[in-house]
């Protein structure tokens, strides 16, 4: 009997190794996963009660104000819900790539996990208290309590925690592999851990040397500009942080699952490497309609922004590439035909697929943002909360719930069942059609002028506004629809996580072509890769940030306007 | 480094689009002057009302149909408010916060600016076609942010 059972966990020891499985990182990703998808629920339920009311539909009582409702909405799907799943999905990466998390990484990802829970706490203590509407921006001079931003610093210290554990994990694999290329999902990881590092800086700057002085009353004032030049160097590198999570599954992860090969792995480093370079200069196109930056910074930030929009282009041909290669193997035929030999019916491709073809309009439109005079067009509109769902609600998220699909089976020692992956198409469906309507038509009412972050206002009943009003109903039927999705897909997660049919899954990997040529050890020079990175940042802010210090007007004492 | 013609080609047209639309937004903003709201000069953002030309804040007619208003933006309104000018005038908005930060835009028009505390900002429009206009904060800026708004009638 016992030999029985000694050998039984035999069995189950080797077949967890050949999977790349090890129960206790298994754990650690599971944690951040669920925390990742409740956010999505309190988060979504939120987001519904800002498209009722948008619409005209929904009063909200003074003691849980639009503004709140919609702080709290960014906080936990921007922050908490992004952070933790790029956090849960990398770190099983890493763990099944490179033979299982070494103890003392497991352990600085556990503290950074309680950092970052902890640190969220105490910024949404200050957020149901009516004391930090200030929106996840939280643009100086307005000023919430010192709480909030206590709570924001923690969550960058756990992030950060984990960022250098994935780099001590990886330099550890390294010395023991000389001459050997990372492995290519880990070389996602960590150029997606390298940005995550860099980019906390300058949000790390702003709230611990210029706010926290500030609100505590130890300055009387505040530069507003560079509060905010900083905020959005690392704002619009988390964007593209979650973008290059949502990639790493593209270009690695779907080729296996609709049966075919990966990609040029050369090519697929170099957009890595490329992303990594030039992402975080990026940030000054959200400040293009801004005071005191000169019009030649900001036609040079024109180029800064739309050169990140190469490897995107370089990504978009990839994809197809494969999908139309992988298919043609299978037997498809013309020039359209070979789309029936898509596994249309398996939500691990459905919806990550689902999430490129949105890239198409989604990166389109940042393209037009981008530059100066159609972002003029549409700055601080609707439109931009068109497109940033679009990126992030689609491209994003979509392939986030793909990669559940497997990974949280993986993590759970469990299986994805034909019902959930029925429930998962299903979901997949209504998530699309709730995001086409929503982001539609907020792109759409924010061309005719409508505000973002702007509660229920007909302005006097000015015609202008009125005539905004069938498109922000078109929004909440959107939204409705969306939380019909999200219920879904968080019943869909915890059931692969706690009740589905024990059994092994596997961590899907696609492997190179046959004849595929060897990639340059070049591509491993991550050292040089981060010096590249410091000179673009230099290039791009020494300039502006030096004009705005030297050139400041007197700062400004904080503001509570709510 | 091995690439497909196809690669290649879709890679130049790329490039392409990238370049145009850097080309087209050059010239649109230093041989057309249409380059974005860039105010360059500061002021003291507790001291606005003694400051010149903020003291004053109105309309004032500087030219042939040509017209300049200088604003201060607040929570939750803009000083002056319900603006009158003449069909075709070319209207120049001086503009600074006197607290957070506000957002300037007229529906129906390019006119959207950031309006910081401690900065000017400025922005011209000329207004061909007669009507109201409505005039937004489209900048988060407090618990009436949905109310901050007024309008230019142009007759």
């Amino acid at each position: 009997m016992k030999m029985e059972a000694d050998l039984k966990v035999g069995i189950k020891e080797k077949a967890n190794k050949m999977l790349g499985y090890h129960p206790q990182d298994a754990k650690l990703s599971k944690s951040y996963i669920a925390v990742a998808f409740i956010a999505l629920l309190v988060g979504g339920f939120l987001g519904l009660l800002q498209g009722l009311n948008r619409a005209g539909l929904l009063e909200l009582p003074t003691w849980f104000n639009y503004y709140q409702v919609l702080t709290a909405h960014g906080l936990l799907l921007i922050l908490v819900l992004t952070a933790f799943f790029t956090i849960g999905y990398f770190y099983a990466t890493l763990s099944h790539n490179l033979g299982g998390l070494l103890p003392k990484v497991r352990k600085l990802a556990w503290v950074g996990f309680f950092v970052k829970l902890v640190g969220f706490v105490l910024a949404v203590i200050p957020i149901l208290m009516n004391e930090a509407s200030v929106m996840y921006t939280f643009y100086p001079p307005m000023a919430a309590h010192p709480v909030f931003y206590i709570g924001l610093a923690l969550i960058v210290v756990g992030v950060w925690l984990c960022c250098i554990g994935a780099f001590i994990q990886v330099a550890n694999w390294r010395k023991n592999h000389k001459g050997q290329h990372v492995p290519i999902l880990s070389y996602f990881a960590t150029g997606v851990f390298v940005l995550l590092f860099f980019a906390l800086m300058f949000v790390a700057v702003e709230v611990l040397f210029m706010i926290l002085p500030w609100v505590f009353g130890w300055v009387d004032g505040i530069n507003v500009m560079v509060a905010r030049t900083l905020f959005w160097a690392f704002g619009h590198t988390l964007v593209n942080i979650w973008y290059l999570t949502a990639v790493s599954a593209w270009y690695v992860v779907v080729p296996k699952v609709i049966g075919g090969k990966r990609w040029s792995d050369l090519l697929t480093r170099v957009v890595i490497i490329a992303l990594v370079i030039m992402n975080i200069t990026g940030g000054f196109h959200h400040q293009i309609i801004d005071p005191a930056i000169n019009e030649i910074v900001k036609f040079m930030h024109v180029f800064m922004s739309l050169a990140i929009g190469f490897p995107s282009l370089m990504t978009a041909f990839a994809l197809f590439a494969v999908f139309e290669r992988t298919a043609r193997r299978k037997g498809g035929k013309g020039l359209i035909g070979w789309w029936k030999k898509m596994p249309w019916g398996d939500v691990r491709f459905l919806a990550p697929f689902i999430a490129m073809v949105a890239f198409i309009p989604a990166g389109a439109g940042g393209i037009a943002q981008t530059t100066n005079q159609l972002d003029q067009v549409v700055h601080n509109t609707m439109w931009i909360v068109g497109h940033f769902h679009l990126t992030l609600g689609m491209s994003v998220v979509m392939t986030f719930f793909g990669i559940s699909y497997w990974l949280v089976p993986f993590i759970s020692n469990r299986v994805l069942t034909p019902q959930i992956n029925k429930l998962g198409v299903i979901q997949t469906w209504i998530w699309t059609v709730g995001m086409i309507c929503m982001s539609g038509s907020m792109h759409y009412v924010g061309l005719l002028g409508s505000p973002r972050r702007t509660s229920y206002s007909t302005y006097g009943d000015h015609a202008t506004a009125l005539g905004w009003d069938p498109y922000l109903t078109l929004l909440a039927v959107g939204g409705t629809l969306l939380i019909i999705g999200v219920i879904l897909q968080v019943y869909a997660v915890f059931n692969m996580m706690f009740f589905a049919p024990k059994g092994e899954t596997e961590f899907p990997i696609a492997e190179e072509e046959e004849n595929a040529t060897k990639t340059p050890y070049w591509t491993e020079r991550w050292g040089l890769w981060i010096v590249l990175m410091i000179i673009v940042v230099a290039m791009a802010y020494v300039i502006p940030l030096t004009d705005m210090i030297v050139n400041a007007p007197p700062g400004s004492p904080p503001f509570k306007t709510w | 480094m091995k690439m497909h013609l196809d690669e290649k080609i879709w890679l130049t047209i790329s490039f392409g689009i990238i370049m145009g639309f850097m080309i087209i937004t050059g010239y649109q903003a230093f041989a057309q002057g249409m380059s974005p709201p860039s105010g360059m000069e500061t002021i003291d953002p507790q001291k606005v009302d003694q400051t010149a030309p903020f003291d004053n804040p109105g309309v004032k007619e500087i030219g042939d149909n040509k017209y300049e208003v200088v604003m201060t933006l607040q929570a939750f309104g803009f000083t002056p408010n319900n603006i009158e000018v003449p069909a075709g005038a070319e209207v120049t908005f001086i503009m600074t916060s006197k607290d957070v930060v506000h957002g300037f835009e007229v529906a129906g028009t390019n006119l959207n600016a950031m309006v910081m505390p401690g900065h000017i900002q400025k922005i011209t429009q000329t207004f061909d076609k007669p009507g109201s206009y409505l005039v937004i904060c489209n900048e988060y800026c407090g618990a009436g942010h949905q109310v901050m708004s007024t309008t230019i009638t142009v007759k």
